[in-house]
């Protein structure tokens, strides 16, 4: 049952990261990505940790697409005009994309009879009273430095998009 | 729903994140518009942020979880900035295609 759910979870997962690449449409490509991050907050329930599965959705699929989505729409991108890059640096990504998996999956293969086998303790660790406990007692300063980054980078983005004027 | 883990095993997770990770680098390489590219970066990096949860479920530490939430904020940190970038590169290209900016290429 569980093992089916992961299996069906995961072509889910790998089909639309594909499709979010190969599709010709911006549009289509926003579209396969949020039905991708839909599979992979599935995984996070999977593992049983909610409050990530649910920041995840709120975060990602919610805010960051939502933000892309308008940026197309802004440009008026969602036309089928782009020109496809020169069939020899498409043979090269598709031979190092090759390359890359080949290489990444035969260190896991041959690292997996390395791996201790899982013990499962019973104690509880990714409930929210733990997460918050943990985030606010040992990771209270990177959690204030989250704060700062956010804000910067707020006043970042607002400052780049400002029309600039020329002075004169 | 006894334990995830026992059921399937770390190593499936393992390779689901590699695959994903790989098919985020194949976008970067294989499309030509800017905003396909930020959404592989965004795939590589959710690859990571699922493996550190499969390992935070692993080794049964929050430590990893705790993790996640910061890359996430530093995602949608890079995203707005990114977007900022793209926004002003097309008002003064009229495409986002990374194709015509070589005017740092020396």
């Amino acid at each position: 049952m569980i093992t089916t759910l992961f299996y069906i979870l995961s072509a889910i997962t790998l089909a639309t990261a594909f499709l979010t690449i190969l599709s010709k449409n911006p549009i289509h490509s926003a579209i396969y990505l949020v039905l991708c991050f839909f599979s992979i907050a599935g995984h996070y329930l999977m593992f049983n940790a909610q409050f990530l599965a649910i920041v995840h959705i709120i975060v990602y699929s919610g805010a960051i697409m939502i933000l892309m989505l308008f940026t197309i729409m802004l440009m008026n991108l969602n036309k089928e005009d782009e020109k496809n890059k020169s069939v020899l640096s498409r043979i090269a990504a598709v031979v190092s994309f090759c390359l890359v998996a080949l290489v990444l999956l035969a260190t896991f293969i041959k690292a997996e009879p390395q791996m201790s086998r899982y013990y499962a303790s019973g104690e509880d660790y990714q409930s929210i009273k733990v997460l918050g406990q943990v985030l606010l007692n040992d990771y209270m300063v990177p959690f204030e430095f989250a704060s700062v980054l956010l804000l910067v980078s707020m006043i970042g983005a607002v400052l780049l998009s400002k029309k600039e004027y020329i002075n004169g | 729903m006894e334990n995830i883990l026992q059921q399937i095993g770390i190593e499936n997770y393992i390779y689901l994140s590699a695959l994903l990770f790989c098919v985020g680098i194949f976008g970067v390489l294989y499309r030509r518009n800017a905003i396909v590219m930020f959404m592989s970066i965004e795939i590589m990096l959710n690859a990571v942020n699922l493996l550190l949860v499969a390992f935070s479920t692993y080794h049964q530490d929050a430590e990893g979880q705790v993790f996640v939430f910061f890359s996430m904020a530093v995602a949608a940190a890079e995203v707005a900035v990114g977007l900022a970038i793209l926004v002003a590169i097309y008002r003064n290209l009229n495409n986002i295609d990374i194709d015509n900016l070589k005017k740092l290429k020396g």
